[in-house]
């Protein structure tokens, strides 16, 4: 297992990496993200108080994350929505089949869900005969294409027009190949509409969870979250238990950094907040709306202080857009629902560090991520603490159990090969002997082939600096 | 122990670990007084951005100015809220040749009109946002949530004296924390998507068209 984790993301990035289509894909919508999104913040200032602001809204929701769960929940209830809390995936799957089994729903209609991917509900569903359809234009192309999505904002940025063209002219009924984008996006409307006619349950995700009031913010473009939500007769969304805020006066804030970071929009064209089932008196909206609070590890990342930052995020996708890694090797190759440097963060998290191990090392640390995070989570320092845990395991002394998976990379051979190099270069006569002695071996060191393709192999200077010196002031004197 | 409980007793065990920033309450500023016509620019220059077509009109005329829209763009028909207002006083002023007036489809019989033979749909909104022009709307029993979302075309009349300059301060002056409906929403133009090679295209799942109305 452990070798074939490793093997696998090595040779996906590499795959990727080979793959000129896909880069020139990726590099093409990374710097239409990064574009917009530099066009939205011009003013360095606003930008600094604003992120400064997020940063405090979501440090102070999680200080009382606990509190805040349980207010949101006493709230969602008084409003006539039923809570539900799920430790793992599986919970979180046999809630959300229970429901729609004593519904006695067939077709589930889907806005855009990340959680929802996260605990593969879809393929949980479809092994217990209930179709589960994606309604997001982008979330419509991965499914039918039985793919993954590839960003978490735009899922289906992997994917050429001309390859869309050729998908829905072979899998929708009646359809020509068009390339025309308008003509697609309505062959998609026309393809969903009926099934939002049909569907009897709808599934979101959530953006926010307001705990003062019980409301759930809704952001989204197409308008298909907002038929997912009020159209059928059942309203389920899912969200991780860290999407909680304080007041609803923090949304506005939050709100617009959001937007603005993810797709370089002042605002998305919906807003939807939801705080209850339709009333008595209503026409149209759910006659139920079930939430259903998801843990799957993020209360270990809550336990410890540093690692707790990871849980700010307000999943606007903007550290993947700058991230030069990701840019190369597009979101598939980290083989995780949430992919880039937030993915590499918050999936140790979720499935163990041992499962994840290759993921902190996959950054060059060039600090993007954490310069464009809207709320300030120093994704570098965080992913250079998840090195240190991938090496060092539980329960040694001053290093307690945190995570997971923890030690996934520890191997006694290069921790005493660092032993050996801290009393090397701790012990004056040892640092110098053997800096003397690289001097004398210096043409017996090997040639690194990959490394010189482009390269000119370094050589050990046959003096060191500090003998240069030495001789020089003799000389001098 | 259950889900529930076990979540709590993993997140109380930890909360108050030394280390985590004290929390900061949120800063809020007074609210501020901008010039109506200032909002009412930046409302309109926020809209027409985002592809929302836009019309000045009186409160007097502004059926006349719907009838002569939804001619010109050869609707059949238009949905409205009869017993508002605004519903009122539309089919008051409806010109005798102008499009089929629809109401009341919200019940299951009336559903597959709703969603395949209804052109367009007329509503009122609460109030606007300047800042991100963006209008407010709390769908009703009278004007439901499907009404501004199902039909390709849809028409928003607002009245010019409720426009605030940003989100927090309408929902600061609105007091709606206090009392939120069952569903509020901001819509900020017509449903678009960027889905397939970050090419904008419109009328994704929503309407196609946004007609703001503004009485000023």
């Amino acid at each position: 297992m452990k070798t074939e984790i490793l093997h696998n993301f090595t040779s996906r990035s590499r795959a990727a990496t080979a793959d000129e289509a896909q880069r020139g894909k990726f590099r093409s919508a990374m710097d239409f993200l990064i574009a917009k999104r530099a066009a939205q913040f011009p003013d360095p200032t606003e930008w600094a108080e604003l992120r400064e602001s997020g940063q405090q809204i979501r440090q102070r929701a999680l200080a009382y994350l606990p509190k805040l769960l349980v207010q949101f929940e006493q709230k969602a209830q008084q409003n006539g929505m039923t809570v539900h809390w799920a430790e793992t995936p599986l919970e979180a799957n046999q809630i959300i089949h229970g429901i729609l089994q004593r519904q006695q729903v067939r077709t589930l209609i889907k806005g855009k869900s990340m959680v929802s991917e996260e605990i593969e509900l879809n393929q949980y569903l479809q092994a217990h005969s209930i179709q589960a359809l994606e309604s997001d234009m982008g979330e419509f192309i991965v499914q039918m294409a039985d793919e993954k999505p590839s960003h978490i904002i735009m899922p289906a940025i992997h994917k050429s027009k001309q390859e869309i063209a050729a998908l829905f002219a072979a899998e929708i009924d009646d359809t020509p190949y068009t390339e025309d984008v308008d003509e697609l996006i309505q062959i998609g409307r026309q393809a969903l509409r009926q099934q939002f006619f049909n569907a009897d349950a709808g599934l979101s995700g959530v953006n926010f969870a307001i705990a003062e009031t019980g409301t759930l913010c809704l952001v989204e473009n197409e308008g298909n979250g907002r038929l997912s939500t009020s159209c059928p007769r059942v309203h389920i969304a899912i969200t991780g238990i860290e999407k909680m805020l304080e007041n609803l006066a923090d949304l506005p804030t939050l709100l617009t950094l959001l937007t603005r970071s993810a797709t370089g929009q002042p605002i998305t064209t919906y807003v939807n907040l939801i705080s209850g089932p339709r009333r008595a008196d209503e026409q149209d909206g759910p006659e139920e709306v079930h939430i259903v609070l998801l843990d799957n590890g993020r209360s270990q990342a809550y336990a410890d202080v540093q690692l707790r930052q990871t849980l700010q995020c307000i999943r606007c996708g903007a550290c993947m857009n700058h991230c030069p890694v990701y840019t190369r090797i597009g979101g598939h190759a980290y083989g995780t629902t949430y992919p880039g440097p937030i993915g590499s963060i918050i999936s140790p998290h979720l499935l163990g560090l041992a499962e994840t191990r290759d993921l902190p090392s996959a950054s060059t640390l060039c600090g993007a991520c954490g310069d464009v995070c809207p709320v300030k989570i120093p994704i570098p320092e965080l992913l250079l603490r998840l090195r240190v845990e991938n090496v060092t395991r539980a329960g040694t002394k001053d290093h307690p159990a945190v995570m997971r998976g923890q030690g996934a990379k520890y191997r006694l051979s290069e921790k005493l090969a660092w032993q050996a190099w801290s009393l090397l270069n701790t012990t004056p006569a040892l640092s110098l002997a053997s800096r003397r002695s690289a001097a004398g071996l210096r043409h017996l060191i090997p040639s690194v082939k990959a490394w010189t393709q482009a390269r000119v192999m370094p050589k050990i200077a046959p003096q060191s600096l500090h003998e240069l010196i030495k001789a020089h002031q003799e000389q001098k004197s | 122990m259950s889900a529930r409980a076990h979540i709590l007793a993993k997140l109380t065990a930890s909360h108050d670990q030394p280390g985590w920033p004290d929390p900061v309450a949120l800063k809020t500023n007074p609210p501020r007084t901008i010039n109506a016509a200032d909002q009412l620019a930046q409302l309109k220059t926020m809209m027409a951005a985002a592809h929302t077509e836009i019309h000045e009109v009186s409160s007097e005329n502004w059926p006349e100015k719907v009838a002569e829209l939804t001619q010109a763009k050869n609707l059949n028909n238009l949905l409205i809220a009869p017993k508002t207002a605004l519903g009122k006083q539309l089919q008051a002023q409806w010109p005798v040749d102008g499009v089929t007036l629809k109401y009341d489809l919200h019940h299951s019989g009336g559903k597959e009109e709703l969603f395949f033979s209804v052109d367009a749909a007329l509503t009122s909104c609460r109030s606007a946002i300047a800042e991100s022009g963006s209008l407010v709307l709390w769908p009703s029993p009278a004007e439901p949530r499907l009404m501004s979302l199902v039909p390709p075309v849809h028409f928003v009349l607002l009245d010019a004296h409720n426009i605030y300059p940003s989100l927090a301060e309408v929902m600061q002056a609105e007091n709606w924390a206090a009392a939120m409906p069952s569903n509020a929403l901001l819509i900020s133009g017509p449903s678009k998507t960027a889905d397939i090679q970050q090419t904008l295209a419109y009328g994704a799942h929503g309407p196609k068209e946004l007609v703001l109305l503004i009485m000023v």
